[in-house]
């Protein structure tokens, strides 16, 4: 239902806006020609892309393609792709979803690196910031994680690689993207910058609703209780308290990751990382409606998984919910 | 707001970044792609003269990055300058500049073709004859039906959209167009013949003499039918060039290896100095630069050089600055005056415009002299074939415009204390904004009010200053913008934007250029065969459209290009106004 009033919203900002604004088919195909196209070349791609129709139409063409696929005459010859076919880009004449599937390996492997970095820093910087409340310790990871909440990517992003790779060398060209499969050691090395980046933004989210949610548990009833059964601390501190706490926070992950995987936009920009998020940018600065909406399904799913994945934990981590 | 605000922290934060870069070491560029050695001094400026760096050692691979994409690199399908200098490596067309500095390579050379067309039938008719010995990448032998294929398949804008028409609007193609909706007609078609193998025979609607610059364009590289994959022969172009594609993960990397079947002994113009050549698409362009200053990467692929942050650092640091060249430009920026919208129909109350107009400021807008360009008298620009210099307006002896005259021309425009209109620009480009802001505090001097309004770039030309009833509904009396040529000479800049007959309802780059004499003039340039006469024709174009005042030039524009140390045989193509690709090599 959420995929369909998704595809349903961006077929309409982009059809109707502009329309309202006065444009008109041979406008809208205008801008999937060649420079040098004239008034019957525009008309002509206007017919082929379908613009003259009723947007139900065009929007019935556009689901057929994903449960029957779609023809399509590329020179020589025609070409099915088959279902599920989110069809071709506007301006490459690509089809979206082997251009999607081509991107997702470098997005997972960025979004899922990043994840693993801000959950352990920014968990246990929480917990640890919360069990020395008022510590210089507390203070100075609250202050950096207040700073890595307020700093843009591309200001981190663009000092950390004038700083790492080219001043220091400690890292690779993270622009050479080179797949775990071929080589997982120069992949990670040119991957830990933009993980590190990318997670001192959300490590810092992490930390401070931790934080929270630990100085809120660890003054609860049942953890003096612990405490005065014997309980060892670290048993009571990971078992009782961590254990209450970390429902918010994944219910945060969920939505983060989610997010994330349907394109790191600043993060790939920044890092050159030809990952969904660089697909999306380029998408959008070309007004190509189907990588658009190729884009916009994908991160749907992806949040729409996360979610359920989440809610599935929830069962693991608090004892209090039970599946059935 | 937002907008500005964004921009701002990014330029802030790549300033930053290039700072940080810039320190320690002495400078990043005085290291040699990061070996530590010294680097050679060099010279600001050399490359647009003289070969940087000459070397015949062999070996290594040529790093090369772009902020964007190419339109393609199909040949039969690419306009952008960048896309024509690249598709050198793998192709090769009936003829091509040649790959030397200064104005000689201006000049146009055989390459497929053993030389230029022999023009017969009063200029329609131009025949071609095929180096012998020439062969695809897979052994296969090139002949004149191969070429005679790429042409015809170029045609179908369906398929392939992105490349010039000029095939499609002189070529005698009758209802011809292209091999993929008409696959049984392609030997009927009247366009080209192929009388033998080594032979390709071009037909006109009309005549053209400067037929030989069509002939370079890259859609007469050969293509074999066989391998031809439509809208998918971008993937792999099948080489004729020097070298070939071995791998091209579509917006993100290309990687060229050398074509085994590429003979030197048929190419007088290229050289197989580089075992491969990799680019890398999609990237961030201030991070680009950063690795361009460092050696990371040898060339950087664009039209205008190093970006506005690293131009900083280029022009303020002599160590960086020796190893940059601020290379002229087929470009001039300039205002349209629109006719259409009144008072600016006449004659005097437009070229009270072109005198009062600050052409300094404006250089400045678009970065000074080095990175932006020279203050322009008239619109052709002065590095293309057959300029000759007219400067109607004085604007050599005041660049900052002539208050006196301007007030005299409003007189006798009968708008003595001014008039009112509006000045459109790309909301998009800062240097237009400004460039708008100017004009109206210099055209304020004599009493002329702009109303300054910016529309996205997108649908400048399709929506709003290219649609002649939007623009004139609207009182876009000053339109912002820029053009540059397709090819160095007259009708490849000035056909499209001065030729009436061109404007159309929408998607013009003629912003109301309407003078029956000026397209009298185009004819008899373009049908003219005798090179320096049809350059004197262009020149009289440039003239009279200076004296109409329909356009106010103000920049002609330049590239501000930076070769790291260690890159060899460099020097700035005068055609393509960027580094010349084909003698690149880092060893």
């Amino acid at each position: 239902m959420l995929l369909f009033v998704v595809s349903i919203a961006t077929f309409a900002i982009f059809f109707l806006v502009p329309r309202l604004a006065g444009m008109s088919a041979d406008d809208l195909a205008s801008r999937y020609v060649g420079k040098a196209a004239n008034d019957q070349m525009i008309h002509e791609a206007a017919i082929r892309l379908g613009f003259n129709d009723p947007l139900v139409v065009q929007y019935g063409r556009f689901v057929k393609g994903i449960f029957v696929g779609v023809d399509r005459n590329y020179g020589p010859g025609i070409e099915h792709c088959p279902a599920p076919c989110l069809g071709y880009s506007y301006v490459t004449q690509n089809p979206v979803l082997p251009d999607l599937l081509d991107r997702l390996p470098i997005t997972l492997s960025l979004a899922l690196g990043a994840a693993v970095v801000w959950v352990v820093f920014g968990v246990s910087t929480g917990v640890l910031s919360a069990l020395r409340r008022g510590s210089f310790f507390d203070r100075l990871s609250m202050g950096v994680a207040l700073a890595g909440v307020s700093l843009p990517i591309f200001f981190t992003g663009i000092v950390s690689l004038a700083i790492f790779r080219d001043q220091l060398g400690l890292v690779g060209d993270v622009a050479d993207w080179v797949p775990f499969s071929e080589d997982p050691l120069t992949w990670a090395n040119n991957l830990i910058l933009p993980w590190v980046t990318l997670a001192f933004l959300y490590a810092a989210g992490y930390a401070r609703l931790t934080r929270a949610g630990m100085l809120e548990t660890m003054s609860e009833d049942y953890i003096r209780t612990a405490r005065a059964k014997g309980l060892p601390e670290r048993m009571v501190v990971v078992k009782h308290g961590l254990r209450a706490t970390l429902t918010p926070v994944m219910t945060m992950f969920g939505l983060d990751l989610g997010l994330l995987l349907g394109g790191a936009v600043l993060t790939e920009s920044t890092f050159s990382l030809p990952g969904i998020g660089k697909y999306a940018v380029d998408a959008i600065n070309n007004n190509d409606l189907p990588q658009v909406m190729g884009v916009t399904l994908t991160a749907a799913v992806f949040i729409i998984l996360a979610n359920l994945i989440v809610d599935l934990l929830y069962a693991v981590v608090d004892p209090r919910v039970r599946l059935t | 707001m937002k907008i500005r605000s964004t921009a701002s922290a990014v330029a802030i934060t790549a300033a930053l970044a290039l700072v940080v870069s810039a320190c320690g070491g002495g400078g990043s560029a005085k290291k040699t792609g990061g070996s530590g050695a010294e680097a050679p001094a060099s010279q600001y400026n050399a490359g647009v003269t003289q070969v940087v760096n000459p070397s015949d050692k062999t070996g290594g691979t040529l790093h090369m990055g772009m902020p964007g994409d190419f339109d393609s690199v199909d040949p039969g399908d690419q306009y952008y300058g960048y896309a024509w200098n690249f598709s050198r490596l793998y192709t090769r067309a009936l003829t091509m500049f040649k790959p030397v500095p200064g104005k000689e390579g201006l000049e146009l050379v055989g390459d497929l073709a053993e030389g230029l067309g022999k023009a017969s039938d009063g200029g329609k008719t131009w025949t071609y004859t095929l180096r012998k010995g020439i062969k695809f990448e897979d052994g296969t032998p090139v002949t004149s039906k191969d070429v005679k294929y790429a042409v015809a398949r170029s045609l179908d804008k369906e398929i392939l959209p992105s490349g010039p028409t000029y095939f499609n609007d002189w070529l005698d193609n009758g209802d011809y167009t292209g091999p993929y909706k008409m696959k049984d007609k392609l030997d009927s078609w009247k366009g080209i013949d192929t009388p033998d193998d080594q032979t390709v025979v071009f037909h006109l609607k009309k005549a053209y003499g400067g037929f030989d610059y069509f002939a370079m364009l890259p859609s007469t590289a050969p293509v074999p039918a066989a391998k031809d994959t439509g809208t998918k022969y971008k993937e792999h172009p099948v080489a004729t060039g020097p070298y070939m594609f071995k791998a091209h993960e579509l917006g993100k990397r290309i990687e060229l290896v050398k074509n085994p079947n590429w003979d030197a002994a048929t190419d007088p113009n290229r050289k197989q100095l580089n075992d491969s050549v990799e680019v890398l698409l999609g990237q961030n362009e201030d991070d680009l630069d950063q690795r361009l200053l460092s050696g990371k990467i040898d060339v950087k692929i664009n039209s205008t050089g190093v970006g506005a942050n690293a131009r900083k650092t280029v022009l303020t640091d002599d160590k960086v600055k020796q190893y940059a060249d601020s290379a002229p430009l087929d470009r001039t920026w300039f205002t349209n005056l629109n006719a259409d919208v009144p008072p600016l129909d006449n004659v005097h109350c437009r070229k009270a415009v072109l005198y009062a107009a600050d052409r300094s400021a404006i250089q400045g807008a678009y970065g000074g002299p080095d990175a932006g360009g020279e203050v322009a008298l008239s619109l052709m620009p002065s590095k293309m074939t057959g300029y000759e210099k007219n400067d109607l307006y004085g604007v050599e002896a005041n660049p900052g415009g002539d208050v006196n005259k301007a007030k005299e021309e409003l007189k006798a425009c009968g708008q003595p204390n001014g008039f009112s209109t509006t000045i459109s620009f790309r909301v998009e480009r800062a240097a237009e904004k400004q460039t708008a802001e100017s004009l109206q505090q210099s055209l304020g001097r004599v009493g002329i009010k702009l109303e300054v309004k910016g529309f996205p770039q997108g649908d400048y030309f399709k929506l709003y200053a290219g649609k002649p009833d939007f623009a004139k509904k609207n009182g876009l009396g000053l339109m912002v913008y820029g053009w540059g040529a397709d090819y160095p000479e007259g009708f490849g800049f000035f056909q499209q934007i001065v030729d009436s007959r061109v404007i159309r309802a929408a998607g013009n780059t003629n912003l109301g250029v309407k003078d029956p004499e000026i397209d009298k003039l185009v004819d008899q340039a373009a049908a003219e065969q005798d090179a320096t006469k049809r350059n004197s024709i262009w020149a009289s174009v440039d003239k009279k459209v200076m004296d109409d005042a329909f356009i106010l030039p103000y920049v002609w524009a330049h590239g501000l290009f930076y070769r790291p140390p260690t890159l060899k045989n460099a020097f700035i193509s005068q055609n393509f106004g960027m580094y010349e690709f084909l003698t690149l090599s880092t060893q």
